[in-house]
């Protein structure tokens, strides 16, 4: 199994897996980008209620980003920890943050739920169909992230991850920050910017 | 010292990126709601958030210490993104005008 710990590296001296996750990441904004866009250039064209002003509930949502917010610290404290072979700490922290994802998606499932009691689906209205597609998306690559932080805490449980695999663990945590800052955009464009 | 032989910050500089990152958080939802800021709200949030973005970016994500190549690979297509969402914007904008005459 040891060769399977390797780093590739590239011509450039660089891994090519962490390479190929940055490109990947690039390749995610402008994934977010069309739907960023998509939301505001239909931003205030609603025809029929219920408008954002009237649903959208700051202060939860406030709770939801620091929810966010503090996973990204876990998972940097998670990292360290397996980068200096402390591996109680590194589950420890890979633990925290699947549960602060999950914290995260169990607000998320109760504000869609919310919103559907008040009237608003996705076919509703064009701040809808926007809306759920948008925020929507964001969920199903936290869900994405909440698995794999998961996958990897049940490898720790079981010996398979230690400082060889920091990298695996670098890469995961790569994925769950670009989560976090694509949040911090949809917060204050959607949330805040009315 | 990751495998890429680069340092990473402290965990005392992840902490107190941790505070900075929820007291811009805080400001940001005081300035929501304060009304003499509904005149500038706009360009005050976008900074805010674009200092949260910069400071995941650059420590959580290691990009402050990593190769400046992976800054490239992120970055480059950040910057398209970006210049889709203003295009996009200039365009239906520019559009409705046309149609309203406004």
């Amino acid at each position: 199994m040891a060769h399977a710990h390797e780093a590739h590296r590239t011509s450039m001296g660089l891994d090519s897996r962490k390479m190929a996750f940055w490109a990947f990441i690039g390749s995610e904004c402008l994934l977010f980008g069309s739907l960023i866009s998509t939301y505001l250039v239909y931003k205030g064209r609603s025809l029929v209620g219920p408008y954002p002003h009237e649903i959208l509930n700051i202060p939860f949502t406030s709770f939801s980003t620091f929810d966010l917010l503090m996973s990204s610290l876990a998972m940097v404290l998670a990292l360290a920890a397996v980068q200096r072979g402390d591996m109680k700490q590194g589950k420890l922290w890979l633990l925290v943050t699947a549960l602060l994802g999950l914290v995260f998606l169990g607000g998320q499932f109760w504000e869609f739920s919310h919103f559907v009691h008040e009237g608003l689906g996705l076919t509703t209205n064009l701040f809808g169909s926007t809306f759920y597609v948008l925020t929507g998306t964001h969920g199903a690559h936290v869900t994405v992230g909440v698995i794999w932080l998961l996958t990897l805490w049940i490898q720790a449980l079981r010996g398979k991850l230690g400082p060889k695999n920091a990298l695996t663990v670098e890469i995961t945590g790569l994925y769950w920050h670009f989560v976090d800052v694509v949040w911090i955009v949809i917060f204050t464009v959607v949330y805040l910017i009315q | 010292m990751s495998e890429q032989g680069t340092a990473h910050a402290t965990t005392g500089t992840y902490l107190r990126i941790a505070a900075v990152l929820v007291m811009i958080t805080l400001i940001e939802v005081g300035v929501f709601y304060v009304p003499a800021f509904q005149g500038v709200l706009v360009p005050v949030l976008l900074v805010l958030s674009a200092v949260k973005f910069t400071l995941v970016v650059m420590f959580y994500m290691h990009l402050k210490f990593d190769n400046r190549f992976f800054t490239f690979l992120f970055g480059g297509p950040l910057l398209l993104g970006i210049a889709v969402v203003v295009s996009l914007l200039f365009i239906f904008y520019g559009a409705v005008r046309l149609r309203t005459g406004s």
